[in-house]
């Protein structure tokens, strides 16, 4: 008969590397970062040990206690307890601490002992505690602790070959009868005693040269100085929003021309008629020019991994602290919105980390203000069309520099917003406070970075395969049919579906200065932003006919005004154009209403915004 | 009287300048005034390692009154703000 099949969870402090060694195990992609509160779900993965044993292993977002303080930290209280439904208890434990920082993982598996679970503590990260002299009497330790103990490295290949050999010999040997779990939420003089205990057994088992991570605190000098660092988190920004325009140009245009061409292929090799017109206008006019966008999105997905696997994103949060405080926000909100400059959904789930139940909504409500990734192709497009690209002051592109502004514009009117929550809604507001741990700096591991990337670029591709191209289909056929009547003299787009709709709702758009051609592309806009840029690539592409192929950007510079062009944009700062944002904060917030709140208040903002651009740019006579 | 002489150089963590360094004598989570209830705070601290005879340093404070700090105790550093940090005595 077959063993059954052994479930493993993975516990422990933050930041411990749980996930990196889930990947180790069971191969898997998920994601890992120098900061802590990085995982805040749980992750079920499967692996084979040496000697044939099936094995599930669950990642589980870090913990100090089984206190439970904030979202994240339920998960793994709920599954540890086996108190999340229809969760079997796991057949053990494996609880992972950080070899050079011991002491409150020591803590923690103290506490987790109480729960009766059988267990192992695994010495993670044991290549950094050597090179820094610390050395483990690790048979000593298991004794003292009563528990077995193993050294691994999750991130070196056969790193973690001592503790699949480990589990193997504990599996065999596991005891089927149940132990009692004695475990309950511990008195402040408990956890005293338990860290008392903790350090005890340290002090006995390790030793700790006095000999910090010099490298670490040299780099925090600057970094954290108190004007300094505020300045190079400045600069950072500032490249990073800069990079993303000016350094992706030559691989863009390389995509440009390529689909150029193949557009050309398309007009010369096919006949005349729907099937040339929707692969030209529909695929490549449509789904092209978003896929265009691809080399800026990875390289601001680049900035950020390397951030968060340098363990820049703990310093950002501790200088931001007190400027995010001014704003009614707390200091650790700043790791959730600078990862929404990537994408709103994985920001919006990292809120989970804020144990304060207003903190977290507040930072909810404003994620999605932050510029995402999506929103990259539309800014660049019509940055592209209407800004010259000319340097200001010698070395800053201005076309950049209007990036630039952009994303400073998107926060901060995510802190006004928040302020303005403040000072309205929660008014009996008290600071909640900040405590977070500093990892020591970590070069970022170029297979991770790799790996990082490449799943992003992937999810684009594929959601440019899916959303986008499902929307180009319905949007190629809303603007070709009705076909026009024989001997029409107008384009034939005058007389579609597409036409109708947007003339119906170009009234109501007509104030801040968006055609019919616009509002078609809104709608199908409101799945996904990149979906506009395809929409008007179509759109604009069908009423050209069969006219010479032209870019897009060129066909917007001829139809639009730089007034309008400017709403546009100021329109996307703030638009909530995004159905998966939406789903995710309803999710989150367990409300249909606060889903409402943040569509209403942020489409207020968009039109208003918008109707100001417009109107101050026309009287400036930019219309 | 001995006992007033250990007294005479005790301080809330809260009030330390850069470059202090000692070490926790108590925790007092009465006099921070933090948001948090006096246990929730006080278990919060000792979770986070801060517990009677561990060595502080502060190592780095922010700008907008010289908060938060960074503490280094015994070997992690953990921001907190000095608010907070009013509950560590420390001598
Ligand atoms: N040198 C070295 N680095 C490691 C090792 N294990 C993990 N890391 C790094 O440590 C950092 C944290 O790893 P994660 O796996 O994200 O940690 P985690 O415990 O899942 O963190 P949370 O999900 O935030 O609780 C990352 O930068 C990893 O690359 C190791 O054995 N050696
Ligand atoms: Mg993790």
């Amino acid at each position: 008969m077959e063993a059954p099949l052994l479930h493993l969870a993975l516990v422990g402090t933050p930041n411990s590397g749980k996930t990196s060694l889930f990947n180790a195990l069971t191969g898997s992609r998920q994601k890992v970062a120098n900061y802590p509160g990085v995982t805040v779900e749980r992750k079920e993965g499967f692996f084979v040990t040496p000697l044939g044993r099936q094995v599930s292993v669950v990642d589980l977002p870090g913990t100090y206690s089984l206190r439970g303080r904030s979202p994240d930290e339920e998960i793994t209280r709920d599954f540890v307890l086996g108190k999340a439904s229809g969760e079997t208890l796991p057949d053990l434990v494996l609880c992972v601490a950080d070899s050079t920082n011991l002491r409150l993982t020591i803590r923690l598996l103290l506490e987790l002992k109480r729960t009766g679970r059988p267990m192992i503590l695994v010495l993670n990260m044991f290549d950094i505690a050597s090179r820094r002299g610390i050395t483990v009497d690790v048979e000593r330790l298991a004794k003292e602790l009563g528990v077995p103990v193993v050294t691994s490295i999750a991130v070196r290949k056969g790193g973690t070959a001592d503790l699949l050999k480990l589990t193997d010999e504990i599996s065999a040997a596991l005891a089927a009868e149940p132990v009692e779990n004695s475990w309950r939420a511990l008195g402040v003089s408990e956890l005293r005693a338990t860290q008392r205990e903790a350090d005890r057994i340290i002090a006995d088992c390790v030793s700790l040269p006095a000999r910090p991570d010099t490298w670490t605190a040299r780099i925090d000098a600057i970094a954290l100085h108190p004007v300094g660092g505020l300045i190079v988190l400045a600069l950072i920004l500032f490249v990073m929003f800069q990079a993303v325009f000016a350094w992706a140009q030559p691989a863009m245009e390389l995509l440009k021309s390529g689909f150029d061409s193949l557009g050309e292929l398309v007009q010369a090799t096919l006949p005349d008629g729907l099937l040339q017109s929707f692969l030209q206008n529909g695929v490549i006019s449509g789904v092209g020019s978003v896929i265009v966008f691809l080399p800026q999105i990875i390289l601001i997905f680049l900035f950020i991994l390397l951030l968060e696997d340098f363990g820049y994103m703990a310093r950002a949060a501790f200088l931001m602290d007190r400027i995010m405080g001014g704003a009614g926000l707390h200091g650790r909100a700043f790791i959730p919105l600078l990862s929404s400059f990537a994408c709103a959904i994985p920001g919006i789930m990292a809120t989970r980390v804020i144990d304060n139940k207003r903190d977290r909504l507040t930072t909810i409500l404003i994620a999605p203000l932050m510029t995402c990734s999506a929103r990259i192709p539309v800014y660049t497009l019509i940055i592209s069309a209407f800004i010259p690209a000319k340097d200001v002051w010698g070395f800053i592109n201005l076309q950049g520099l209007v990036m630039f502004g952009l994303y400073a514009a998107g926060i901060i009117s995510a802190l006004l917003v928040s302020f303005v929550i403040k000072f309205f809604m929660i008014r009996d507001y008290a600071p909640a406070p900040f405590m977070l741990e500093l990892p020591d700096y970590k070069l970022p591991r170029l297979k991770s970075v790799a790996i990082g990337i490449f799943t992003r670029a992937k999810m684009f591709l594929y959601r440019a395969g899916t959303t986008i191209f499902s929307m180009m289909v319905l949007i190629w056929f809303l603007a070709s049919f009705p076909q026009p009547p024989a001997g029409a003299t107008e384009p034939a787009i005058e007389f579609s579906l597409a036409a109708m709709i947007g003339k119906a709702l170009e009234p109501l758009l007509a104030p801040v200065g968006f055609n019919w051609q616009i509002a078609v592309a809104l709608i199908p806009g409101m799945a996904a932003r990149e979906v506009a840029v395809a929409a008007l690539g179509t759109v604009y592409a069908i009423e050209g006919g069969n006219e010479a192929v032209e870019q897009i950007g060129q066909v917007l510079a001829t139809k639009w005004s730089l007034a309008t062009a400017l709403s546009m944009l100021a329109w996307y700062i703030f638009a909530p154009q995004c159905a998966s944002t939406l789903a995710v904060i309803r999710r989150e917030t367990g409300s249909w209403a606060w889903m409402g709140v943040t569509f209403a208040y942020m489409l207020v903002l968009a039109y208003a915004a918008s109707l100001v651009t417009y109107n101050v740019a026309v009287a400036l006579g930019a219309g | 009287m001995t006992d007033s002489i250990d007294t005479r150089s005790h301080m809330p963590l809260g009030l330390a300048q850069r470059g202090y360094t000692g070490v926790i004598q108590h925790l007092a989570a009465k006099e921070a005034g933090s948001a948090l209830s006096d246990v929730e705070l006080e278990s919060r601290l000792i979770e986070l390692g801060f517990v009677e005879g561990a060595r502080v340093e502060i190592l780095h404070e922010g700008l907008v009154g010289r908060d938060p700090i960074a503490v280094r105790v015994d070997n992690i550093t953990i921001a907190v703000r000095r608010r907070e940090a009013m509950a560590i005595i420390v001598a």
